[in-house]
């Protein structure tokens, strides 16, 4: 195979499957936030930073 | 005892081949840093051998640091570190400010010159203050989301110290003129080696960390960290890629030529703001300002959308910065798309920010440091407007090469890599050294006002200089000649310049106020001052109306 060629291959499936897969993964991302039950452990994590000591904190 | 000897070992070895490494030396640059290098083993070998407890050695009885406390012995010094190097970092920009503004001022000697200073200054901030500051903190960070002490405490030493002599290695090959001539990765191919040892390092210390954890969730601030450490690697080792000329010299050339290396060199820049002065700053955001608080972050979910958009998005927005040049015009426009998308998450990330405080509103009144955070954050959502903005291209044709790009970096850096880093390091200077309280409240309300000012007139004079600037650029005359020379420019922005520098002679004052109010914390002194907030009573007017007839 070419240089020019593997550009060519490389180029175009940057913006075809490798685009699609990039979208998938980041909706995928950021659905996984929304599913139910997800508020609770968020709010969990939001308020783990004030379980430290004082001390320490 | 085997490991004092094997390390003193390993030092001695070290100062030899670098001294050999001297000798053979191509150039006179490459032959001063072999030497410090030499003096950095031998310094170490020297610590080592003096400061090892033999009697405990022998007596089997030695001291076990206490497990049941963190690991803050690389953090204080990160701190102290961060405010060493941000005495020299602003100190060298106000002087090559002066520089342009007066250029007397460089003293017709080349170490002197603007040429070499300017990269002292940049680096002496991006790196060397904020590398510091972005260290110590994740590492303060991540122990205490995890609940868990530093895996590997003599690598996370190691990664201290490593990076003070990759900051030396950089800072005195800039003045004796070794330079790749990229931006932000002036140094050459053996310190971008060390570097990338040091940073492997790093990485191991924090993965190590995390992997220790005692809490089952990874708090999203370490997830900004750990995005800077990988992400600044892969940047780091692909944007370097480079061959020496000799290997006992100083010089290399790069592997990409034309266009090809100007994308790599712009896709380094560019995500150098993105993951060395965004995301980690963005980690400090998310752990600093709710603990200063003392509430949690307005959302945890748009945090993480936050988190994942920069992620997917910022990689893309180099090409902006090589609008109407060889490159390709998709890429360009390519570039300019991405960079006006990052606008949303961008302010997306400032509003949680800020909507932390929602209900406490008055701390920014009572509290300076969280009056610090606040404005740390609105600077970073000016940056983040005013950058997709410049990033358009018809805006581009007029700001590109003027001073305007010079005041869009300074709100980004003075207004929000400065300001939240001073408000970590006012956090943290009372906690690592067991202190009651700060020195003076009082004091960072001054340093506030100081820095704050100081940003309205650097970023002031350089709109008005760039604009200037870039108009006085395409100004055609009737006959279709340019009006003015660039010299005329030059003058123009003369007063513009002076006004500058008078900013950031401003900030640098601000920034020794913070000097000396740490240092006296560390002294463990406590100025008598009034407190910034009384609580009003009228005790005349506090009692109940009197009965009328």
């Amino acid at each position: 195979m070419s240089d020019h060629s593997l550009y060519d291959a490389l180029r175009h499936f940057a913006d075809s499957w490798g685009l699609l897969a990039m979208l998938v993964m980041f909706v995928g991302f950021i659905g996984w936030l929304f599913r139910p039950g997800m508020q609770e452990k968020q709010h969990r994590a939001a308020m783990s930073i004030f379980d430290e000591d004082e001390v320490d904190g | 005892m085997n490991g004092v000897l094997n390390r003193a070992g390993i030092f001695i070895v070290a100062t030899m081949v670098a001294v050999l490494a001297a000798m053979n030396a191509t150039d006179w640059g490459f032959a001063v840093h072999m030497m410090i290098v030499a003096a950095a083993a031998t310094l170490a070998m020297a610590w080592t051998l003096t400061r090892t407890d033999y009697a405990g050695i022998a007596t089997g009885i030695l001291p076990t640091s206490d497990p049941s406390l963190y690991d803050d012995d690389p953090v204080r010094w990160g701190v102290l570190a961060t405010v060493i190097w941000g005495v020299a970092g602003l100190a060298a920009g106000l002087f090559i400010a002066l520089q342009l503004a007066f250029p007397v001022l460089n003293l017709g000697i080349e170490y002197t010159s603007f040429g070499r200073l300017r990269p002292l200054h940049t680096s002496g901030v991006i790196f060397a203050f904020g590398g510091n500051i972005l260290i110590a903190s994740s590492l303060y960070v991540v122990q205490r989301t995890c609940r868990a002490r530093l895996a590997f405490p003599s690598l996370a030493r190691f990664v201290f110290w490593g990076y003070q002599l990759f900051l030396v290695l950089a800072a005195s090959g800039y003045l004796m003129g070794i330079t790749q001539s990229r931006e932000y990765a002036e140094p050459e191919w053996y310190v971008d080696i060390w570097l990338t040892i040091v940073w492997v390092a790093y990485l191991t210390v924090y993965i190590g960390t995390i992997m220790r954890r005692r809490e089952p969730h990874i708090y999203v601030a370490n997830w900004f960290y750990l995005s800077f450490i990988l992400t600044i690697a892969m940047l780091h080792i692909v944007n370097n890629l480079a061959i020496p000329v000799s290997i006992f010299g100083s010089k290399s050339y790069s592997l990409f030529a034309g266009v090809q290396d100007a994308l790599t060199q712009w896709w380094y820049g560019h995500n150098a703001v993105a993951f060395f002065l965004t995301t980690p700053f963005l980690a400090m955001m998310y752990y600093f300002v709710p603990k200063q608080a003392q509430r949690p972050v307005y959302s945890y979910r748009l945090s993480i959308i936050h988190f994942w958009s920069l992620i997917f998005i910022y990689i893309w927005a180099g090409p902006h910065h090589l609008h109407y040049t060889a490159l390709p015009d998709w890429a360009q426009t390519l570039g300019m798309v991405f960079s006006i998308i990052l606008w949303m998450p961008s302010w997306g990330g400032m509003i949680n920010g800020l909507m932390t405080l929602n209900g406490a509103w008055d701390k920014i009144r009572t509290d300076p440091i969280i009056r610090m955070m606040v404005i740390a954050m609105a600077f970073y959502g000016m940056a983040t407007f005013e950058g997709p903005m410049l990033s358009i291209k018809a805006v581009n044709s007029l700001s590109h090469y003027t001073d305007w790009t010079i005041g869009h970096v300074h709100a980004g850096a003075l207004g929000w890599n400065g300001m939240i880093s001073f408000a970590a390091i006012y956090y943290l200077a009372p906690r690592l050294w067991g202190r009651q309280r700060l020195y003076s409240l009082r004091m960072v309300n001054w340093h506030f006002w100081l820095a704050t000012l100081g940003i309205v007139f650097y970023a002031a004079a350089m709109w008005v200089a760039g604009i200037m600037q870039g108009l006085m650029w395409r100004e055609y005359g009737a006959d279709g000649y340019l009006v003015y020379s660039f010299a005329e420019t030059v003058a123009a922005m003369h007063p513009m310049y002076v006004l500058r520098a008078l900013g950031g002679g401003m900030y640098l004052t601000g920034f020794f106020i913070l000097v000396y109010n740490v240092w006296m914390t560390i002294k463990g002194r406590e100025r008598a001052e009034a407190p910034m907030s009384e609580t009003p009573h009228n005790a005349a007017a506090d009692r109940p109306l009197p009965h009328s007839a």
